[in-house]
């Protein structure tokens, strides 16, 4: 399995891992986005930005296989993830981690039944052991002494560092999050921001995050797409700190500095 | 002038007309819960020629606003500019300009009002059509689906907790047996007096044990345990599903390579196909207890003699084909609330819809089935 610490650092800035070419994304006949080309490296941390409605969060269902693309491929290094047969997806789709939006744990099974199921479906592993490795990964949220919770019994913000904890149950290459910070309180979502920079570094795992927080925005990512809902496509890409520092495009700049163009350059930085 | 008099002085407005410009004066409370001055007369003012070139306000005398205001306001502002009529602002409090500017400051999106527009008839009976076949496709599609995953299940492939099988066990038989035993014993005592109704006057009221003993066995038992069925465990499935579907909890198990069909509709149909059978075969007596209770009280039959006459009416044909009957109902009772759970929107009246569509969905499936059996055994001579 993947994830050996070693690759961590070194890993930063190497191959390409996630590719996305002349992707279109549709509903029907109404196209959200077209055109969008973008590299994701391994051991990135990616952010899809952009404003609410634009299509951030249906651009992660694409790269996850949950919506198909209207046009445009997606790879995972060689590996054509559109095109694949339904068995290889599924088997590509193991080295994934996902974590949506609303926690999205299965609401019928305790918390160390959601993080071990999956080690149940896909590794020998007996019983114990199964519920030893859903301890850990509970333990490492933030989460020791809940495995016998229901979804339901804990606040929001715990079923969402639980269905991090499901995220993370198979050591993924790719780690998904959906909106991590949303509905969380500002110090919860600067510890999840800690969290998912730990877990890059740890796994070496490559992070794709939908999200429109700013502070998150500059606290993690390194790789970035932006998206306009106007025009229908990315308007930028690259690093958001460059992207704040260099980038012309009024749409960039008054995002990235919450609307206040001339004096929020410097501050956004800290 | 004292607070209550001013409080109940109504909104108005008096036009003041000078050569160029429109003078808008307002007067008085303009809450929304009185009646306010309709903006048309003001615009008519506007279209009359010839026409002023600024309009503009004098707020002196009112007392009081709202929303109301506003939007007669918005109202007269968008008429001026489609008639290129400037308005001057100058004479409007503070709050309201600020309200106005607020109002205006995004503007429209293009194209956002054509969406919501109502469509012709002829486009609306187009769309429903292609629904329906798109819902045809979808249907095949789940159905061949499910075909699959049961073939794994029978060969002990498919992957599925065990506990939830035996929760869903649990829930659509055992759980059931109460309600089903309540109105199968109704729907027998029913059929014996319609039947003791009519036998009894040509003094043939021990076949009301026969009217009873067939009549369940072949058809009410099984149809009566379908309806309940659908009321309640179909339901039960499309919402659930439903839900797991808006909660993402559908995704989840997608997206980690575990199919859902296999792991929570298969559990789930395979429960009810094999409790519906069970439960039939316990409507079916209980519904020929609930006859015998009438042909007891009534009709002044023993026990015995009811139930000598009722199995004697008895082949093995009729109970296969009532058991036949209740696992193909079952089949479809699952089929049609985990294919609406499925497909079940994102917003928690699409539960709501999805619940309601699968009951809807199974009851009709049920009946065209009773309907089809009915021929087939006709044909077959059953």
């Amino acid at each position: 399995m993947p994830g050996s610490g070693t690759a961590a650092s070194a890993a930063i800035g190497a191959e390409p891992h996630i590719i996305v070419r002349n992707l279109t994304m549709a509903y029907g006949s109404f196209v959200l986005m077209r055109d969008l080309n973008f590299t994701v490296k391994r051991g990135d941390i990616f952010v899809i930005m952009g404003g609410s409605g634009c299509g951030k969060s249906t651009l992660m269902r694409h790269l996850v296989g949950l919506k198909e693309p209207a046009a445009g491929e997606i790879f995972y290094r060689d590996f054509n993830f559109t095109r694949a047969q339904p068995h290889e997806r599924e088997l590509m789709l193991r080295r994934f981690g996902i974590l949506y939006q609303s926690g999205a744990l299965w609401s019928s099974m305790t918390l160390a039944e959601n993080v071990g199921l999956p080690l149940e479906e896909f590794t020998n592993l007996t019983p114990e052991q199964i519920r030893k490795i859903a301890s850990l990964k509970l333990a490492l949220v933030g989460l020791k002494g809940f495995e016998d919770f229901y979804p339901s019994e804990i606040s929001g913000g715990m079923q969402k560092r639980a269905g991090l904890a499901r995220a993370m149950a198979l050591d993924p290459e790719v780690l998904f999050f959906d909106e991590p910070s949303a509905g969380l309180d500002p110090i919860s979502s600067r510890l999840l921001d800690e969290l998912i920079l730990e877990l890059r570094d740890s796994l070496g795992a490559t992070i794709v995050v939908v999200t429109h927080e700013l502070a998150s925005i500059f606290t993690i990512a390194n790789n970035s797409v932006f998206l306009d809902a106007e025009s229908r496509t990315q308007i930028a890409t690259g690093d958001p700190h460059e992207m704040l520092a260099h980038s012309t495009d009024p749409r960039v700049r008054k995002f990235l500095t919450r609307g206040a163009e001339k004096n929020g350059a410097e501050n956004s930085h800290g | 002038m004292s607070m209550t008099q001013s409080q109940l002085r109504q909104g108005s407005i008096a036009l003041d007309r000078s050569d160029s410009t429109l003078r808008l004066r307002l007067n008085g409370h303009w809450h929304l819960s009185r009646d306010l001055p309709a903006a048309s007369s003001v615009i008519a003012e506007l279209f009359k020629q010839p026409a002023p070139r600024v309009v503009s306000f004098d707020t002196s005398g009112l007392s009081g606003w709202d929303s109301g205001l506003i939007s007669f306001l918005l109202e007269v502002e968008s008429a001026c500019r489609e008639r290129g009529i400037k308005d001057d602002r100058e004479g409007l409090p503070a709050g309201i300009r600020r309200l106005i500017e607020l109002a205006e400051a995004v503007p429209e999106k293009e194209g956002t009002r054509a969406a919501a527009r109502r469509a012709s008839i002829l486009e609306r009976v187009g769309d429903r059509v292609l629904a329906y076949s798109v819902g045809m496709a979808d249907f095949l599609t789940f159905l061949g689906d499910l075909s699959i995953a049961m073939f794994k299940f029978v060969r002990g492939k498919a992957r599925y907790r065990t506990f939830d099988f035996m929760e869903t066990v649990q829930q659509s038989g055992p759980e059931a047996v109460g309600i089903v035993s309540l109105i199968a014993f109704l729907v027998g005592v029913i059929l014996a007096f319609m039947g003791a109704v009519q036998l009894q006057q040509f003094g043939a009221s021990i076949y009301v044990a026969d009217l009873v003993g067939i009549g369940m066995v072949r058809d009410m038992g099984a149809m009566m345990t379908a309806i309940i069925m659908s009321g309640r465990t179909g339901a039960a499935f499309a919402a659930k599903l439903g839900t797991m579907k808006v909660t993402q909890e559908i995704d989840a198990f997608t997206t980690m390579g575990i199919s859902p069909l296999e792991f929570l509709v298969l559990p789930r149909v395979m429960a009810l196909i094999l409790m519906m059978p069970l439960l039939c075969l316990f409507a079916d007596l209980v519904g020929i207890l609930g006859g015998a209770f009438v042909g007891i009280t009534m009709l002044d039959l023993s026990f015995s003699t009811y139930m000598r006459e009722t199995i004697s009416t008895f082949t093995f044909v009729n109970f296969i084909g009532g058991l036949a009957k209740g696992t193909t109902y079952g089949a479809l009772i699952g089929l049609a609330g985990c294919l609406r759970g499925f497909q079940c929107g994102n917003s928690s009246s699409a539960v709501g819809d999805a619940a309601t569509q699968a009951v809807v969905m199974s009851i009709v499936m049920v009946v065209a089935a009773c309907g089809a059996f009915a021929v087939a055994f006709n044909i077959l001579r059953i």
